[in-house]
């Protein structure tokens, strides 16, 4: 489903990614892990089709066609959501309508028929019990005056909603005590199955205990260092990520 | 024509008007028009070397031989030309005005509770001489200011709204100012006096549009009182013609304990200056002074502001927020006065832009004096554009570039929109927003 070959990038004069070589098969569930500063968001930035970085060097295939060259719209009516680290606040814009003109901007794309108001809002009303959320939310602004945990659960709202192929968490993990970690996690793995492919970027483990990857791979200074399965994801937990970067740092 | 002799001619209009209605110049506001008209013949026009003027150039304006003239040649339209202006059936009452006079077939008085008055000032000017006399011509300044002058000199005829004590009236009264331009360029000058009892309140909305899209002078001047306890919620919308020219004063002064409520949206006209104020002259007075304005073209919207505590714990708030395209050009200066006497005020003021072009340009100055030291207050003023975090959020679910930067625009409009909660006047806004703003017509299906 996804495939990229020694991707380079950088931002402004800064190198970040140096070389990323990763292959994503549909129904799968990748982790990529790393330290602050190793590159992840920017990757996830750069699937989604984020302007602030520049591609310098290698490719990224999307069922086998070249993603970099779609704008980040056509990229989402191709199947591809990114759950944000920092979900944005629109004041004055509800969730409803913004919701709205996206799944029927995606739905026009794959030649669907758009929904009307009240089939949306069934719909919505659907997948928000699914995820536990209070049904108030759909009329407020975007994530304006949300808590944290609030944000995530709507990225992971939105995420049902437009239902892709390829859902891309960054850090979806950061700023969420246990309660909302459980309740986040739990929401993406009702989303789990089927043919669709998940690469969840986290700094920490714990989000693993909940969302639990069929591969673990470990970026660091623009680079995928280490690549297993579950059991790397607890071995970094013991031992951190220093031994890797060391290891990195003396191949290079 | 020089400067002074355009004046005169401005004056001799009005005298040739006069000659033929001498009991008009019987009524016990003459002195009061007299006494304008020497102001404006000394004052003039303002000129850009007047502080409150230096960013707004009047010299257009001042090209132009502008012709004042009476009720009899100012035909009103048909009812179906204005039908989206009308809201006649969902308000408590409307009148019409037609170049500033009374257009009585366009006028309905619908459900206007007992005892609340709502008419032409020409009317009330001689049948309530005494809930007038202590009001009219006293809280708008036409001492030191051109315009108020102007206006004063010509003081005739606009709208007329007294709510009494204990009153409330639900529905909104909705006050509708029509011009055209015509042939040659002319000149309207509308004068409301809003009278609101204690513990009355009431919403008064005044639309500024234009029946064709010539060029002409609105010169507006409302003077507003609101009495101890009482309330008014006053809405302002001027959509007019690009070719026209706008100057409006909106000066409230409030008793104790009152609260005075301004939304102000500045879409029309060519050149628009507001000048809105309040003296907040009693105690715990609250004051709500908010506006909206949108420029495209070569427009310029200037927003003058002066709230003045005058007493204690009084409160007031101030929200203008502008959207400016093309060459358009945005002026706010608000000024906040704490007099000596006025401690425990709490005061804040924000102005915030976005400039949607790089040749938009926004001049904003706020000015606090503060003579008292028991105080609270803040300002702060923004100049921005859309956030591409939030443009990039948006279209990664799948909108088109064009109709998230669109909804950005309208987002960042839809605050001050949103709380306009009378419906026909909502729909109006929104319908406005959606044509004004740049790639507006993208989120007409929002609506």
């Amino acid at each position: 489903m996804l495939e990229i070959k020694d991707l380079h990038a950088r931002a402004g004069e800064a190198p970040i990614l140096k070389g990323v070589s990763l292959r994503v098969n549909a129904g799968e569930v990748h982790a990529i892990m790393g330290p602050n500063g190793s590159g992840k968001s920017t990757l996830a930035g750069i699937l989604a089709g984020r302007a602030d970085y520049e591609v310098t060097q290698g490719e990224v295939l999307y069922e086998g066609k070249s993603l970099l060259d779609l704008s980040p719209e056509e990229r989402a009516r191709e199947g591809i959501f990114l759950a944000f680290q920092y979900p944005i606040e629109i004041p004055g814009v509800s969730n409803a309508y913004f919701l709205k003109t996206a799944l029927n901007s995606i739905r026009r794309a794959r030649g669907e028929k758009e929904l009307d108001a009240m089939e949306f809002l069934s719909h919505a009303k659907e997948k928000m019990r699914f995820l536990e959320m209070d049904e108030a939310l759909i009329q407020r602004p975007v994530n304006e005056g949300f808590s944290g945990g609030e944000k995530k659960r709507n990225e992971i709202f939105q995420m049902a909603m437009l239902d892709p192929k390829l859902a891309i968490l960054d850090e979806t993990d950061s700023g969420l005590d246990i309660d909302a970690l459980r309740i986040v996690a739990g929401g993406v793995n009702t989303l789990r199955g089927g043919n669709r492919a998940i690469v969840v970027v986290t700094h920490y483990q714990r989000l693993l205990n909940y969302i639990v990857p069929d591969f673990v791979h470990v970026l660091a200074k623009g680079r995928i260092v280490a690549s297993g399965d579950k059991k790397l994801a607890l071995e970094l937990e013991q031992r951190g990520y220093s031994w890797l970067e060391e290891k990195e740092s003396a191949r290079a | 024509m020089a400067e002074k002799d355009k004046t005169q001619t401005y004056l001799q209009d009005l005298e040739r008007f006069r000659r033929a209605r001498p009991h008009e110049s019987e009524s016990w506001v003459e002195p009061i028009r007299r006494r304008a008209l020497s102001r404006f013949a000394e004052l003039g026009l303002p000129s850009p070397r007047e502080e409150d003027w230096r960013q707004t150039n009047l010299a257009p304006l001042r090209r132009l031989a502008l012709r004042w003239s009476g009720p009899e040649e100012a035909a009103a339209p048909k009812r179906t030309e204005v039908r989206d202006l009308l809201f006649g059936g969902e308000a408590a009452a409307e009148i019409v005005f037609v170049a500033g006079h009374h257009a009585p077939e366009l006028s309905s008085i619908g459900d206007l509770p007992e005892g609340a008055v709502v008419e032409s000032l020409l009317d009330g000017v001689e049948k309530r001489k005494d809930l007038l006399v202590d009001h009219l011509g006293r809280y708008a300044d036409f001492e030191t200011r051109s315009f108020a002058a102007w206006n004063t000199a010509f003081l005739r005829d606009g709208a007329f709204v007294f709510v009494p004590e204990g009153l409330a009236i639900d529905k909104p009264i909705h006050l509708l100012y029509l011009s055209r331009g015509g042939s040659e360029p002319s000149v309207a000058h509308p004068r409301n006096l809003i009278l609101v009892g204690k513990g009355a309140s009431a919403t008064v909305v005044e639309t500024y549009a234009s029946l064709d899209d010539g060029t002409f002078l609105t010169n507006a001047v409302t003077e507003i009182r609101v009495g101890e306890g009482a309330s008014l919620r006053h809405i302002k919308l001027q959509e007019e013609s690009i070719r026209a020219f706008h100057v409006g004063a909106l000066q409230a002064h409030q008793e104790r304990s009152s609260r005075f409520d301004s939304l102000s949206f500045a879409f029309g006209a060519g050149l628009a200056r507001n000048d809105a104020g309040s003296v907040l002259d009693g105690e715990g007075a609250e004051c709500v002074l908010d506006g909206l304005y949108l420029g495209r073209g070569d427009q310029l919207i200037d927003n003058h502001t002066v709230i003045q505590h005058a007493r204690p714990h009084g409160s007031s708030r101030e929200l203008y927020k502008g959207i400016l395209t093309d060459r358009a050009r945005g002026v706010f200066s608000g000024r906040i006065v704490v007099r000596p006497d006025a401690q425990k005020t709490d005061a804040k003021q924000t102005n915030q832009t976005l400039l949607l072009s790089a040749n938009a340009a926004v001049h904003t100055k706020p000015q606090l004096e503060i003579y008292a030291d028991d105080v609270k207050c803040t300002h702060g003023a923004t100049v921005g554009r859309l956030d591409e975090n939030a443009v990039f959020y948006l279209r990664s679910r799948g909108i088109e570039e064009a109709a998230a930067r669109s909804l950005l625009t309208y987002a960042f409009a839809a605050d001050l929109v949103g709380r306009v909660d009378w419906a026909p006047l909502r729909k109006r806004l929104e319908e406005l927003l959606v044509a004004r703003l740049p790639l507006g017509e993208e989120i007409r299906g929002a609506l």
